[in-house]
């Protein structure tokens, strides 16, 4: 099987840029991209900076002989994962709105 | 025994798959043919390193939570890769992370200076990769050290010389799959112990004495490795520095990037992701089990001796499969540490050679045309060779070196260098090529010379570090300075440079590419 790509000839960048519906998509993964990294970011970093300095709260054992450093750190791995499928999510979303902008210029 | 059946099934895919890899698509990508959940435990398994199974098993053991750290950022840092890398990357480019900067910029200096960082954070984490394998086989099978590394690498150099990107992926799949049967079989004879009970286990852990052959520890306790007394009194900001440093490392490590190119589109490059951060995600809740569980049931005097002249951590994993499940046990998991370790050194060298032929040899000093049919991929062949013959003499000569600060270096450069490029690129208009430049370039020297001048490298008592003398950075995770260096560095040298109109005009297409996958590599079967 061939490459289907390089028998076509070049798309119209440009055109295809200026396009609302681009414009459209491009601000959708935006405004859940940017929001998303920087709150889990920040949620991340928040464990080594407050393991170093607030050990003292850290060190509080809340279940059984578990503290809160470590509850913390288990919660960083379900907020991987809720993040992770909020993305899935959202990225279904952006790939009929992108297939809806590709059928406008190819058909 | 156990050795022998992995090495000959991995034979038998490399022939399979040797045969199939003509053409630079074949040999670089696989062919783009790979399926989402393929490529998803592929990723897991190159991720999944001796680093992370014989080191976190060993930091945790010894250091307790501080040592989970690393099983935290190493996860977190996949939404970096989701998020902001992968579609993106897997959508405008190639074979390299080169192919993403070259669209806009001008190809020469920004393909040569990538093609270094990759080839420097490669290298690096190779010889950390073959100094830890050395070690363990000589433990493992009593092959001596030099030997041993030799016999990694010749092998490694097979599946990558003939078998290119699809015998990579699929050693990187099966050790996935035996990593993990392992992982839990190691968990629940841990939990065993603990009558299956979680309370019991985490009270044990909470009054860790390594069976008797030290005083109790409370290893759920933070600080015991960057805590202001344990470590110096820049303790938790060394920390803080360690933990930036995991989660955007990942996202600018070349063998994790090449992955995206194997599969078909940017929808399987998510699918992929998502994959990998479950499996990854549930092998370092794990890691709580046979890395805190360790220190419950080993006893020091049962690790065998560093080259530090400490009980090896590297080797608790191993150790506690010999004490918990008898010989046959240890026998497999030694035998999945050494898949661990052949399997990733194999991707690292595939990505390697790639960068070099595909980059440099190609489009630096051919222009971007091949001169024969193929020269592109004998040309990746040959520097597999040398990349793999570098390494060998390296991780020999080295072999004294700390394999933890290896791996610490090269997700620093990943982190410093290659980061701020692959993201300005996609994301800012106005970023042209001296910014690129200057942000490969700044982002590599500061991590390197910041290395170079702390802790790990000098101390004051001699024959301690390479260098005697006080150090003159005081963190031994250069990543807090390094990290902000190489985004200024990539800002400055932008918005110091005249603008680039043809890079700024090309913005248009790159961000069409990026976000729609319109004119990105479909699969190619054969």
């Amino acid at each position: 099987m061939p490459e289907k790509n390089n028998t076509e000839t070049a798309p119209d960048w440009d055109r295809i840029a200026a396009d609302p519906d681009f414009a459209a998509l491009k601000s959708a993964k935006r405004r859940f991209i940017i929001p998303a990294t920087i709150f889990f970011l920040v949620y991340y970093m928040a464990l080594p900076v407050l393991v170093g300095f607030w050990p003292e709260l850290m060190k509080t054992e809340v279940l059984g002989k578990v503290n809160i450093a470590y509850l913390f750190a288990l919660s960083q791995f379900l907020m991987t994962w809720i993040i992770c499928a909020m993305y899935v999510k959202a990225a279904k979303r952006w790939d009929i709105m992108n297939e809806a902008l590709l059928a406008k210029f190819f058909r | 025994m156990m050795f022998l059946a992995f090495v000959a099934v991995t034979l038998v895919i490399t022939y399979f798959s040797a045969k199939k890899a003509t053409g630079s698509t074949a040999y670089f990508a696989a062919g783009r043919s790979i399926k989402g959940w393929q490529n998803g435990l592929a990723v897991a398994g190159d991720y999944m390193s001796a680093a992370s199974f014989l080191g976190i098993s060993g930091a945790i053991c010894m250091f307790g939570y501080d040592g989970f750290m690393y099983s935290v950022g190493f996860l977190v840092a996949y939404l970096t890769v989701l998020l902001l890398v992968a579609e993106p990357l897997r959508n405008a480019g190639k074979y390299t992370m080169a192919d993403l900067l070259a669209y806009r910029l001008n190809q020469r200096p920004v393909r040569a200076m990538a093609s270094l960082s990759t080839l420097t954070v490669s290298t690096f984490y190779m010889i950390a990769q073959m100094i830890g394998a050395g070690g363990i086989i000589k433990v493992l099978i009593g092959i001596e050290f030099v030997p041993a590394v030799i016999g990694v690498g010749v092998l490694m150099l097979v599946y990558v010389v003939f078998g290119g990107m699809l015998a990579t992926t699929w050693v990187q799949i099966i050790k996935a799959i035996l990593l993990m049967a392992g992982a839990f079989a190691l968990s629940w004879m841990v939990l065993a112990r603990s009558d299956y009970s979680l309370t019991q286990f985490f009270t044990s852990v909470s009054q860790a004495d390594y069976a008797g052959s030290r005083e109790a520890i409370n290893l759920l306790t933070p600080g015991l490795q960057y805590g202001v007394t344990a470590a110096n009194q820049w303790g938790n900001w060394d920390f803080i520095s360690l933990a930036l440093g995991l989660v955007l490392g990942t996202a600018g490590l070349p063998h994790i990037l090449v992955r995206f190119y194997t599969v078909p589109d940017a929808k399987t490059a998510r699918v992929s992701v998502v994959w990998a951060t479950a499996i990854i995600g549930v092998f370092y809740i794990l890691t709580t089990f046979f890395g805190f569980g360790a220190a419950t049931i080993l006893s020091l005097d049962q690790l065998p001796l560093a080259a530090s002249g400490k009980p090896d951590g590297n080797m608790v994993a191993p150790i506690l499969a010999e004490v918990l499940g008898g010989e046959m046990f240890f026998a497999f998991i030694s035998a999945v540490a050494f898949a661990t370790i052949l399997a990733v050194v194999a991707g690292l060298t595939m990505s390697a050679s790639t960068s070099f032929a595909h980059d440099f040899y190609t489009n630096v000093i051919h222009s971007g045309k091949e001169k024969t049919q193929g020269e592109e991929v004998r040309v990746a062949r040959i520097t597999a060779f040398v990349v793999g013959a570098v390494s060998i003499f390296l991780a020999i000569k080295l072999r004294s070196l700390n394999v933890a600060f290896l791996v610490g270096l090269a997700f620093a450069v990943a982190a410093s260098a290659n980061l701020p490029v692959i993201l300005f690129s996609v994301f800012w208009k106005r970023f042209n090529t001296t910014g690129a430049v200057m942000g490969l370039v700044v982002g590599l020297a500061s991590s390197i010379i910041l290395i170079v001048i702390s802790p790990s490298v000098m101390d004051p008592v001699a024959g301690k570090a390479l260098i005697t003398g006080d150090p003159i950075f005081p963190l031994k995770n250069p990543g807090i300075v390094s990290i902000p260096l190489g985004f200024l560095g990539a800002i400055l040298g932008t918005l110091l440079s005249k603008r680039d109109l043809v890079a700024e005009s090309k913005f248009a297409e790159l961000s069409v590419r990026a976000e729609t996958g319109l004119g990105a590599e479909k699969a190619s079967s054969h």
